[in-house]
Formats: structure tokens, C-alpha cells, sequence
């Protein structure tokens, strides 16, 4: 197959999914996707999210013919939704990435059974001293550490490739935080599943799926 | 902001001395915003002057900076640290003077959510402006909404939700309310980062309200319109 024919497909991603999405591209073999990732503080920000993706969307659509944008709806309360329709990509499904590794009824079930209940991926458990310690200011300010957690007693691990030392970080944060602790191994769960949807729909080259498309 | 040498803050004049509790308050530190509220008081400030002027007006200049993001969640946290010192001092002075309220909220954050940071501090400015007000706390269901509605009756209903996901369990109890027939005996407000003004809209609710100085705002004056109206109808 001529390389012309190959469409340019981009992933649009949270900085906290890169490494996930790279494994899941590299898994499949799929070698024709380019991935970008958005800052990682957004996270915490969600409200400039959507202006975000829209800017990189408008300038990235002139060069890729499908887009995935590596969010789910994160906080930005449905507002995310029209700015990806408006330029014909797709997003991730659910809520949040917690949301998408356990899968939503996995997800719920757990929410459900204990709702004080703390989630960390990978990502989370790598950077856990960054994003949640410093992020939250408990650096600073310890005392502040029942004001975030007091009705909380649980930290849930949902590990995507867990090795011992990041289980036994996930443990360290928990302790740290005071909260019971649990691991969950929930592999790349909905990501893998909504990346190669859009892949195969993506991928004209494959005829099985040419017809479906 | 903060100045390492110790300050007399007895020493100030009054409008410096509050214009410091300003600078005090953000910059969180709640034994000097104590300090300030008892020497304001025996200066024979009245405890509503000292909360509106001193504590209200300081917490408004932090909710800017948060909106504009000068500054972050644990800032705010510790601001209103320091504001509870303050209230702490003047919340039986104020129940002494028989201050008026000038109304009663129940509010909570709804089933399914426990983030209760921006819920808290909408609670407590709008105690500084003059409610009184009950708090349910998060993890809120339609049935402990509706109970402390009967049990209080309260001028208004706060809903506050911050995941995606929970935010449309307020058109659960903003229906069950309309259902039986008591939507029109309180006013709704909502809140939390997700929602905005159209989503308050869709949901029934009378307000949405973006932030706590909005929502002390938009409380007092929902309510004194409702009671105006009311008189105009009696
Ligand atoms: C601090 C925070 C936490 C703290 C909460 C501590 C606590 N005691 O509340 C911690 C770290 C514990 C936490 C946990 C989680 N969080 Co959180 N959290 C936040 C964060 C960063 C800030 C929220 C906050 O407190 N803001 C400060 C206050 C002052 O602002 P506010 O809440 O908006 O309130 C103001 C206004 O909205 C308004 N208002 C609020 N309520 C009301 C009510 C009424 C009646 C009115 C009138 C006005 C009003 O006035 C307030 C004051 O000005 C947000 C991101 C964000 N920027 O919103 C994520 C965020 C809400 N969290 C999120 C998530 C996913 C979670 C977790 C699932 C993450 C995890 N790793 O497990 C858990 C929840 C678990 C559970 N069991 O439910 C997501 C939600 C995504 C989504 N799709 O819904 C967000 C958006 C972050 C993100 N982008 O992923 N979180």
C-alpha cells in the first residue's frame, strides 16, 4: 500500500495518558498514528480543557483526516462534546480516565461499594509526590491533609502495568494519605477498547472494516 | 504578602488594621485574623461590621484571585481557615445581638459526590451574610434533601456536585420536589465547577451561581424579591 494512501490519524491526549496510549499504539502495531499531548496541570483546571483541545483541534484538523482526542469528559461538564463533534473527532468514553481503565460498571460497582474511595493509575502513583501531594499544597500545608481527606478511607490502585515498586509506592501514598489500600488491576480496560475502535474505523486499509465504515 | 517582623496589629488604625486582616486572611493565618477580630471588637465595632468588613470583604478579594488563578485550592482552604477562627469569635456575639438572619439554607453535596471544599465555602459566606444555615454534609440523597426541607423550611435549597456524573442527580430531587408539589415553596440554588447558568436552566433550579460571593449574592437577593413579592400578593 502506498504511503499516500495511509490516513494521518493524530491522538490529542492528556499529558497523564501518554505513556498508556503509546503502549496501546505499540501493541497493535499501528504505525501511522502521531500523538500529542496537552499539559498535564490541566487537569486540575478543567475548565480551560475544552479552549484548549479546541486551538490544537482547528490548527490539526488541516493536517490529519481523523482525530482522537485522548480526554474523557474530565470535569468539563459536557462541554468538551461539542468542540470534538465540531471537528468530526472522537473522544474517550466516560467521565474520567478512572472511569475508562476499570470500565464504567466495574467503576461504578466500586464507587458504589465504598464512595470514600481515592483512585490512582499509573500515572498517579508515579507522580504521586507532584500532582496529589505538592498539587493539593499537603507539602506546604499538612495540616490541610483532613480537610481533603477526612471522609475518605480508601485508595484504590487501578494499575495498568503494575510492577512491585509501583505497587508498593500506590501502598506508600495510601499510608501517607491514611487510607486503607487496595489494588486493582485493571490493565488498559476502556482505553485499549476506544483506541482501537477508532483505529479500525480510521485504518481504510483493512476491508473487513472498510464495510463497515 | 506576609512580613516577617512581627506587627502590632493593636497599634493600626482601624481602616489599617483591616486592611491588614485582608492581607491576613489571604495569606491564611488564623491566630492573627482571631487577633484582629478581638481588638476590632473592643474597639466597639459591632460583630457584623467586624464580619462584613473585615472577614466577608477579605474572603471576597480571595475568591477573585482564585476565579483570575492568582491563587489555588490550598490557599483558599487556608483563607477560610482563618475566617473560621474569626466567626468562631463573633458566631455567638451575633446570636446575642439577635443580628437578623435573613433567611435559612439547607444546603449539601448531592448523592455519589464527596467533594465538598467549594460547598463549605459557599456555606460560610453565607453565613457571613446573614442565613442560617444547615449543612447535610455530601453524599446527599433525594430523601435527606427532602426531610430537611420539612424539618427546617428553609428560603432555600444549595445543591453543589463536582463530577460530571453527579450532577444530574439535582434534577432527581428538583423533580421529586416539583412531584410533591413543594418546588415553588423554596428557592434552588446550584453550584459546583462543571455546572453552568444553561445547566441550572435545564435542571429547574432558580440560580446557578459560579462562585461563594455569587451565591451570598444571588441568596439575598432571590430572597428578598420572594418576600416583596409575597407582601405585594398578601
Ligand atoms: C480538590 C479536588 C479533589 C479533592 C476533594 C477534597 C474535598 N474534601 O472536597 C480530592 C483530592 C479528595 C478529590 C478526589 C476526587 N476527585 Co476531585 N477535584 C478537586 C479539584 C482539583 C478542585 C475542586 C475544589 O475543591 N475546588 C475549590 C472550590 C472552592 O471550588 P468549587 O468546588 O468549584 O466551588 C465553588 C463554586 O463551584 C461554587 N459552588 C460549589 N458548590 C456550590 C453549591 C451551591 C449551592 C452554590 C450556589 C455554589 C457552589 O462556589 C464554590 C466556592 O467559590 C477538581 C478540579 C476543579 N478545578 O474543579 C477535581 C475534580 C472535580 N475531581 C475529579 C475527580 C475525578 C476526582 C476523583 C474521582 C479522583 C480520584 N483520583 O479518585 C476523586 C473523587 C472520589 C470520590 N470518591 O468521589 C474530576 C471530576 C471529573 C469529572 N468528569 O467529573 C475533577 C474535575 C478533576 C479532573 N479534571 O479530573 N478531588
Amino acid at each position: 500500500m502506498p504511503e499516500t494512501d495511509t490516513p494521518r490519524v493524530l491522538v490529542l491526549a492528556c499529558g497523564a495518558l501518554a505513556r498508556e496510549i503509546l503502549d496501546v499504539v505499540a501493541m497493535n502495531r499501528w504505525r501511522h498514528v502521531t500523538l500529542e499531548c496537552l499539559p498535564v496541570g490541566l487537569h486540575n483546571r478543567p475548565e480551560q480543557i475544552p479552549a484548549a483541545v479546541e486551538q490544537r483541534l482547528a490548527a490539526a484538523s488541516q493536517t490529519y483526516d481523523r482525530i482522537l482526542v485522548g480526554y474523557a469528559d474530565c470535569g468539563t461538564g459536557g462541554l468538551l462534546d461539542p468542540i470534538v463533534d465540531r471537528y468530526g473527532a472522537t473522544r474517550l468514553p466516560g467521565a474520567h480516565c478512572y472511569e475508562f481503565f476499570a470500565t464504567s460498571p466495574r467503576f461504578a460497582e466500586l464507587h458504589e461499594a465504598e464512595i470514600g474511595t481515592l483512585y490512582l493509575t499509573d500515572y498517579l502513583v508515579k507522580h504521586f509526590d507532584r500532582v496529589v501531594w505538592r498539587g493539593l499544597g499537603l507539602d506546604r500545608h499538612p495540616q490541610l491533609l483532613d480537610t481533603y481527606f477526612g471522609n475518605y478511607t480508601r485508595l484504590v490502585y487501578l494499575s495498568q502495568r503494575p510492577t512491585p515498586r509501583l505497587v508498593n509506592s500506590a501502598e506508600a501514598a495510601a499510608e501517607r494519605l491514611g487510607l486503607r489500600f487496595e489494588h486493582i488491576a485493571t490493565s488498559y480496560g476502556d482505553l485499549e477498547t476506544s483506541i482501537a475502535e477508532f483505529a479500525a474505523a480510521a485504518d481504510l486499509r483493512l476491508p473487513q472494516l472498510a464495510e463497515s465504515v | 504578602m506576609s512580613d516577617d517582623q512581627e506587627l502590632d496589629l493593636s497599634a493600626l488604625p482601624d481602616d489599617e488594621l483591616v486592611a491588614q486582616m485582608h492581607d491576613d486572611l489571604y495569606d491564611g493565618l488564623a491566630d492573627e485574623i482571631a487577633e484582629g477580630t478581638n481588638i476590632l471588637l473592643a474597639r466597639e465595632w459591632t460583630a457584623s461590621d467586624v464580619l462584613n468588613e473585615a472577614l466577608v470583604e477579605g474572603m471576597r478579594i480571595v475568591g477573585i484571585d482564585f476565579r483570575d488563578g492568582i491563587l489555588f485550592v490550598p490557599e483558599v482552604l487556608l483563607a477560610a481557615n482563618a475566617m473560621k477562627a474569626g466567626m468562631k469569635i463573633l458566631r455567638p456575639l451575633l446570636a446575642e445581638t439577635g443580628a437578623d438572619t435573613i433567611g435559612k439554607v439547607v444546603i449539601g453535596t448531592v448523592k455519589g459526590d464527596i467533594h465538598d471544599i467549594g460547598k463549605n465555602l459557599v456555606a460560610m459566606m453565607l453565613e457571613g451574610a446573614g442565613f442560617d444555615v444547615i449543612d447535610l454534609g455530601i453524599n446527599t440523597d433525594v430523601d435527606e434533601y427532602l426531610d430537611a426541607l420539612d424539618e427546617h423550611k428553609p428560603d432555600i435549597l444549595g445543591m453543589s456536585a463536582l463530577l460530571t456524573t453527579t450532577m444530574p442527580y439535582m434534577k432527581v430531587v428538583i423533580d421529586t420536589m416539583v412531584e410533591r408539589g413543594i418546588r415553588n415553596d423554596y428557592l434552588v440554588l446550584v453550584g459546583g465547577a462543571p455546572l453552568n447558568a444553561e445547566f441550572g436552566e435545564a435542571v429547574g433550579a432558580d440560580a446557578y451561581c459560579r462562585d461563594a460571593a455569587v451565591a451570598s449574592d444571588t441568596a439575598k437577593e432571590l430572597v428578598l424579591r420572594r418576600r416583596m413579592m409575597a407582601s405585594e400578593d398578601a
